[in-house]
């Protein structure tokens, strides 16, 4: 119990660090919106398209959400290779991201758009608008409003979560982490300053999410 | 002609029908009081004409446009029949003009200005000029309701279909509804109103329909089939509300 900490050590490396939290907080943001956008996709084809198409979304989110991430990210950079897909690790871990992002958002957007009251729809309808107008402009915004912490939260669990594409040597934040380590054996605190990092980007990304709720949904 | 012809329509909810058969001439103006009990099959009827439930056979022509062909175009039959509902169904995320200028500005490309003039206007004729950017979390059931009328206006409809419009009001908020409602029809709109409101029907109605185990049992001048009910079932049910 006598370990003497040693944070200068950590210093020569601050610009591997640095490299590793930009890269873990771009890819939480694309995988973020693109997720987003999937899961939009995905909510308004589930509910509002044709059964057809509802159902390949329902096969592709169920296969998401009952796998490990882990064993996604590698099946699509080890194992599509073998079908002549060959991505970079760090087209794979953005890929991967957005795939289970997108497959979560979807059935988090779908509670959301299947709360809209019905009445709604058929008022909308009522006016001549079509399906889809009346998806865009009534029905989104009201289903968003009401699944805004939901999804906020997935989008924390998806950038800790993110840590994982280390595995494949992307270089985030915990590969540059596990990098350090492997060079200085400085375990403990190179694993404590990460971990500090993330609880704060953990903190950071909810309360900008929270005002940015705020300014969004700001009317009523 | 008929602005809405409806011809032995049936409609079955699974093994459930409740429409048997329902034929009603719609004139230009005409203001029609559907009355009936709860299951009657009124607002199913009234849900067909605008083509927002299906019917099994039969037919309805609404401003020339069969509801149920084959390749009937919803949209262009809507743009003429309007509809207002018992739960006012105002866009929670818009204020009373937004929720107005909506449909002009997607539905008819409307240019912003032009629907908020709309707006303006038929938010006036519903007495709620002042109301303007509220959001319908501000207003009164009275007034909820009164936007949404605006809202069907604001399409310049030829028919419009009114769904129980006062029946999820507080009894000093049906008035104000029903005045509106009164001054459209004074003005020549052609309405067509399911309504527990047996004054209203009496008085401002021109035609009077009590629907009956999903059939037209009893038709006519509203003043005269109240004074004389010929069925008996009309008789009991005018007992039982008047």
């Amino acid at each position: 119990m006598s370990y003497k900490l040693q944070f200068a050590e950590l210093l020569p490396y601050w610009n591997v660090l640095l490299y590793g939290l930009v890269f873990t907080i771009v890819l939480t943001i694309v995988s973020t919106v693109v997720g987003i956008a999937v899961g939009t996709a995905g909510a308004a084809a589930r509910t509002f398209g044709p059964g057809w198409l509802g159902r390949i979304v329902a096969v592709y989110v169920e296969l998401i959400r009952n796998t490990p991430f882990i064993v996604q990210l590698f099946f699509i950079f080890f194992g599509l290779p073998a079908l002549g897909l060959k991505l970079s690790e760090t087209t794979a871990a953005f890929l991967a991201m957005v795939i289970n992002l997108g497959a979560y958002s979807t059935e988090i957007i779908r509670a959301g758009i299947e709360a809209v009251p019905k009445g709604h729809i058929e008022a909308g309808l009522s006016l001549a608008m079509s399906k889809w107008e009346v998806l865009r402009h009534i029905v989104l915004n009201q289903a968003f409003r009401k699944i805004y912490p939901a999804l906020s939260s997935q989008i924390i669990i998806v950038m800790l979560g993110s840590a994982v594409v280390s595995q494949i040597s992307a270089e985030d934040l915990t590969y540059a982490a596990n990098y350090i380590a492997s060079r200085n054996f400085r375990n403990f605190e190179v694993y404590l300053l990460v971990a500090l990092a993330y609880l704060l980007l953990a903190m950071l990304t909810r309360s900008l999410l929270r005002a940015l709720g705020r300014v969004i949904f700001k009317a009523r | 002609m008929s602005l809405v012809s409806i011809r032995d329509v049936r409609k079955s909810f699974g093994p459930n029908e409740v429409l048997k058969g329902v034929s009603l001439d719609i004139a230009k103006g005409d203001v029609v009081a559907i009355i009936g009990r709860s299951g009657s099959g009124k607002s199913t009827l009234l849900r067909c004409i605008n083509g927002l439930e299906t019917y099994q056979s039969g037919s309805i022509v609404a401003d020339g446009i069969e509801v149920a062909g084959a390749n009937t175009n919803l949209r262009e039959l809507r743009r003429h029949v309007g509809m207002v509902f018992q739960q006012f169904n105002l866009f929670p995320h818009l204020t009373a003009a937004e929720n107005v200028m909506l449909a002009p500005t997607v539905v008819n490309k409307v240019s912003k200005a032009e629907a908020r003039a709309t707006a303006a206007e038929v938010l006036a004729k519903v007495g709620l000029s002042e109301k303007m950017d509220a959001y319908p979390s501000e207003l009164s059931g009275g007034q909820q309701q009164r936007v949404a009328i605006a809202r069907s206006l604001a399409m310049r409809p030829k028919v419009l279909l009114c769904d129980e419009i006062t029946s999820a009001l507080d009894p000093e908020l049906v008035n104000e509804v029903l005045r509106v409602v009164e001054q459209l029809a004074r003005e020549g709109m052609t309405l067509i109103l399911v309504t527990h409101e047996m004054r209203f029907a009496r008085d401002v109605g021109t035609k009077l329909v009590f629907m009956h185990h999903g059939k037209v049992h009893e038709e006519g001048v509203p003043k005269e089939v109240f004074a004389a009910p010929r069925t008996p079932e009309l008789q009991q049910f005018v007992g039982q509300v008047g």
